[in-house]
């Protein structure tokens, strides 16, 4: 079982990057789960979202989760939000920021010793999307550090996925996910 | 002549995508529904299908959820398929209606995404609701994944609409849990959907204006008492037969099994917990992993829950040495309502189980893996004494000090 978090906003799209990454997981063959807290959330709140993927059916519904994944997706939530809870000695951060790696560990030293990546997903998505909406870019990420998917079988997914949006939303999330599978560090 | 979707075999559909779709395939002729947390989507996606043209059919918004029920009882004492979505408040707000849908005897859908009543106010999953409407006279039929809630849909107008049924039926998931989780839901064709559950069938409706009829009319002290019986007599032994008869077919059709009572790893268990929704699937899991550890344990999930299915459950439970039964509902002022069912099932048969009772995951409180390892502990317990070993009322993820009753 692989498992994600997602720290996010309400608003940038965490929902949406958690069931979008578990439609094309699902097109494999294997069971996905996609989910998050909400609450009432206003936009601007901290909230989680969730990500389960097995080769076997997914019974477990418990909120609770030990990721081997935590996806930051807006900058200022590792300063706030309790983003290593339940981590795991091997659990990987992917962390949205305009500081450098060792700069971010520097600021935050709970992610001393972490297996760390960071990508300016904020920065990405305004210049490519023309809005603060990170959450595609930081699949483009995830892809690059976890080796899940070849970049173009990623990509052809993702279109159909985003099917709904105008044809220049589309190649403009295009282009954040490449960059942000470029950019990773 | 509606548009016909192309859906994929398999799509990542959350509970209320699911039953949306549902509700389009069977072509529902009219929804009337003032959207809420968490079932708003579902309304909403029959609109939106409603307006794109995959749909022949009318959505009508009205003030209330007490209107929207009171537009369904009239849509289909009118002669139509008629179905809508609420949860909480707006449940508690229908309440009314709900007795007037089932004793007119219209095959109205009700999805319900449970969720908590307030006060507090909260948005999130539990059976309050669900246990609210359990007097009304409707079928409840429980889903544990978004899976389900498309299945069940289609069994429920199956069955509701049934001219020896005709009564109404609800649909229930998860709020959130089920609702908001996206997990691969096998799809039906839109032919095979529509042909399963089939053209709607009108009986005594007001349209057929050759045949003149009314509805909801006044009985007093002389024939209320029968028309009631009626109904019970309906829902008591008419209304089983028929979901295991569409159980069956939908099997046939799509190879998924559904049984009035469901089963893990019961054949041979010593102890069992028993519950609804989510919870069911999550103990199934840690079920897995006792077993693994030579433990024999299993659980029963609900899925039917109105009528009770008395007699499949005793059979069901007729070996079992330990019960927990998880009630994700405040009973206010008792034992919960799955500890009274299972003891009012069994108290005549020979079985003689412990039998506790849990209140757990109120206002949407997760109910995790390790809760369900610890409830099995219990039980252990139970079964070796012969004899509860705790209270018979405990707070299963409660904040502070342990709380407990009886």
């Amino acid at each position: 079982m692989l498992e994600i978090r997602w720290h996010s906003r309400a608003g940038q799209g965490a929902v949406t990057g958690a069931k979008g990454l578990a439609d094309v997981v699902s097109t494999t063959g294997k069971h996905v789960q996609a989910f998050a807290f909400y609450g009432s959330a206003k936009r601007g709140a901290a909230m989680t979202a969730y990500n389960r993927v097995d080769d076997q059916v997914i019974m477990n519904h418990e909120k609770f989760m030990a990721p081997d994944y935590v996806l930051v997706i807006d900058p200022a939530l590792v300063y706030v939000a309790d983003f290593t809870a339940f981590e795991k000695p091997d659990t990987v951060y992917i962390i949205t920021t305009h500081l450098s790696t060792e700069e971010l560990i520097a600021s935050q030293p709970k992610l001393e010793g972490k297996k760390v990546y960071t990508v300016d997903c904020i920065k990405i998505s305004q210049e490519t999307i023309g809005k603060a909406i990170p959450n595609t870019p930081m699949l483009g990420a995830l892809m690059k550090v976890s080796g899940m998917y070849e970049m173009d079988f990623f990509k052809e997914n993702m279109i159909r996925v985003l099917k709904k949006l105008p044809q220049k939303i589309i190649d403009a999330n295009m282009i954040a996910i490449q960059r942000a599978y470029d950019e990773v560090k | 002549m509606a548009d016909t979707m192309e859906l994929r075999d398999i799509e990542v559909w959350d509970g209320n995508m699911a039953a949306s779709q549902a509700l389009r395939q069977v072509q529902v002729d009219v929804v009337a529904a003032y959207p809420i947390t968490p079932s708003t989507p579902i309304v909403e996606n029959y609109a939106n299908f409603e307006a794109n043209g995959y749909v022949d059919g009318e959505f009508v918004m009205v003030e209330s959820e007490h209107a929207a029920m009171s537009g369904c009882i009239g849509a289909s004492a009118a002669g139509g398929r008629v179905a809508t979505a609420t949860s909480s408040q707006g449940f508690a707000l229908m309440v009314e209606t709900l007795y007037s849908a089932s004793g007119m005897r219209l095959p109205i859908i009700l999805n319900v995404v449970n969720r908590a009543l307030g006060a507090p106010l909260n948005v999130n999953g539990d059976h309050s609701d669900m246990y609210l409407g359990r007097d009304s006279g409707w079928i409840q039929l429980n889903a544990y994944n978004p899976q389900h809630a498309y299945d069940l849909n289609f069994i429920a107008f199956k069955v509701a609409e049934d001219h020896d049924v005709r009564l109404p039926a609800m649909v229930h998931q998860d709020g959130f849990m089920t609702s908001h989780t996206a997990q691969g839901v096998h799809t039906m064709t839109d032919e095979q959907g529509f042909n399963f559950v089939g053209e709607f069938q009108p009986m005594n409706d007001m349209l057929d204006l050759d045949h003149p009829v009314t509805h909801g009319v006044q009985t007093e002290e002389d024939w209320h008492f029968e028309h009631k019986a009626r109904q019970q007599h309906a829902l008591m032994t008419v209304a089983l037969p028929k979901i295991q008869e569409a159980f069956d077919a939908f099997e046939t059709l799509t190879g998924r099994r559904y049984n009035l009572v469901e089963t893990h790893q019961m054949d041979d268990a010593e102890m069992a917990v028993i519950c609804m929704g989510t919870s069911v699937e999550t103990a199934m899991e840690v079920v897995n992993e006792l077993r693994a550890q030579g433990v024999k344990a299993g659980v029963v999930g609900i899925r039917v829950f109105r009528p009770w299915p008395l007699e499949q459950l005793a059979e069901v439970l007729k070996n079992v040495k330990a019960i927990g039964a998880l009630d994700r509902s405040s009973p206010h002022g008792t034992v919960g309502m799955l500890y009274n069912e299972i003891a009012g099932t069994l108290f005549n048969t020979d079985a003689k189980p412990v039998l506790t009772n849990y209140i757990y995951g109120l206002g949407g409180r997760d109910l995790t893996k390790a809760h369900l390892v610890g409830i099995f502990n219990d039980l252990k317990a139970n079964m070796d004494a012969g004899k509860p070993t705790t209270a018979l009322q405990q707070y299963i993820g409660l904040r502070g000090p342990k709380l407990s009753f009886f």
